[in-house]
């Protein structure tokens, strides 16, 4: 049993790719047999984010051409064994994606019985977005408390409502998930930000994560090592049990609440 | 924040991101969900209603609405002053 997740959100910038990443590695320490797709053609970073942009040699528009089989195309991980990732073209010619080519690679993946199938996104609702989404059984909606970022994930809601196979088909939609990045503990109890709460009652979804702003995550990229793998980082711990809370398990929000600060702190503190 | 920002109230901007985003979602989720067609129909019932009563196109308004779990359509037509022409 396959099953697809796109990690979509609209805007650009709010951390779909470093999510993918940290998702399917961590799925992948799961012991579950993941592949992690780049949908954005033309720009890719996943190669990147997961450290491994010097192994690209045929990419995701090379097997729906037939330039090379999948096999071929799918970079294995230098630390999961069961970890995959397809890179996106360099091609700027965005038609090179195309439907019927995307459903053949995800039915051969199937077929080569991975369990998750993990869809980064492009940002934008343009063919990149909707293809990445169009087969997914489940979408991760990655949003900054904010209000662009929030504005342009309903709009995604809507597209995940009628354009996406699932919809066409009737059969129970996208199962939708919301997890918010960037998240400032802080400045929600200022009342400068809008917290999970608010969000989530605004877009009426379940929420999958909370991960807190972190300089690891800039750390991470430059390393090419998706955050998750940082012991020491909060960031990881939060998509950790995005993880597990992915795989069915049922675990407490954290690193939704100011620390607790001493009236020092109030003071002279920042 | 300092000293000082113990005493300040300090601005609850994140209440207005909420209600901001209440209405902008509200909107637009009424403008989804199948009701692409409205435009086309209103042109059509108008083609329709012209063989019948020469009415000005403005005076033709649809809309869509809820109504206890129901979706309503309505329509409403202004009929010219002299009847029948």
């Amino acid at each position: 049993m396959t099953e697809i997740i796109v990690v979509t959100s609209g805007k650009g910038g709010v951390g779909k790719t470093t999510t993918s990443a940290s998702i399917a590695c961590g799925l992948a320490r799961h012991g579950k047999r993941v592949a992690v797709i780049d949908f954005d053609i033309g720009l890719r970073n996943l190669d990147l984010i997961m450290g491994c942009e010097r192994r690209v040699v045929y990419d995701f528009v090379n097997v729906i051409q037939g330039d090379c089989t999948l096999k071929q195309a799918l970079i294995r991980d230098k630390r999961l064994e069961t970890l995959y990732v397809l890179a996106a073209s360099q091609t700027r010619d965005k038609e090179a994606l195309t439907s019927e080519g995307v459903r053949r690679v995800l039915d051969e993946l199937a077929a080569e019985n991975f369990e998750y199938i993990i869809c980064d996104s492009p940002a934008g609702i343009e063919k990149g977005a909707h293809l990445a989404m169009y087969f997914a059984d489940r979408a991760v909606i990655v949003v900054n408390p904010e209000v662009s970022s929030v504005r342009d994930s309903d709009r995604i809601l809507g597209l995940l409502a009628s354009k996406t196979q699932r919809a066409e088909r009737g059969n129970h939609g996208v199962k939708e998930h919301l997890l918010l990045t960037r998240y400032s503990p802080r400045r929600v109890a200022s009342g400068e930000m809008m917290s999970v709460t608010d969000v989530k009652d605004i877009l009426g979804l379940d929420v999958v994560g909370v991960v807190p702003e972190s300089t690891d995550v800039l750390s991470a990229s430059n390393a090419g090592v998706p955050i998750i793998f940082n012991p020491e980082s909060d960031a990881a711990r939060a998509y950790e049990d995005t993880v597990a809370r992915l795989l069915g398990q049922s675990v407490p929000l954290r690193f939704i609440d100011e620390p607790k600060r001493g009236l020092f702190a109030r003071i002279f503190g920042h | 924040m300092g000293l000082l920002a113990l005493f300040r109230r300090t601005p609850r901007s994140a209440n207005l991101a909420k209600e901001r985003l209440r209405i902008i979602v509200a909107q637009q989720r009424s403008a989804r969900g199948g009701h692409d067609y409205l435009p086309l129909l209103r042109r059509e019932l108008l083609e329709v209603i012209h063989k019948y009563v020469n009415v000005d196109p403005s005076s033709v308004q649809i809309q869509l609405g809820r109504e206890d779990g129901h979706e309503v359509l309505e329509l409403s037509v202004a009929l010219p002053e002299g009847r029948g022409n």
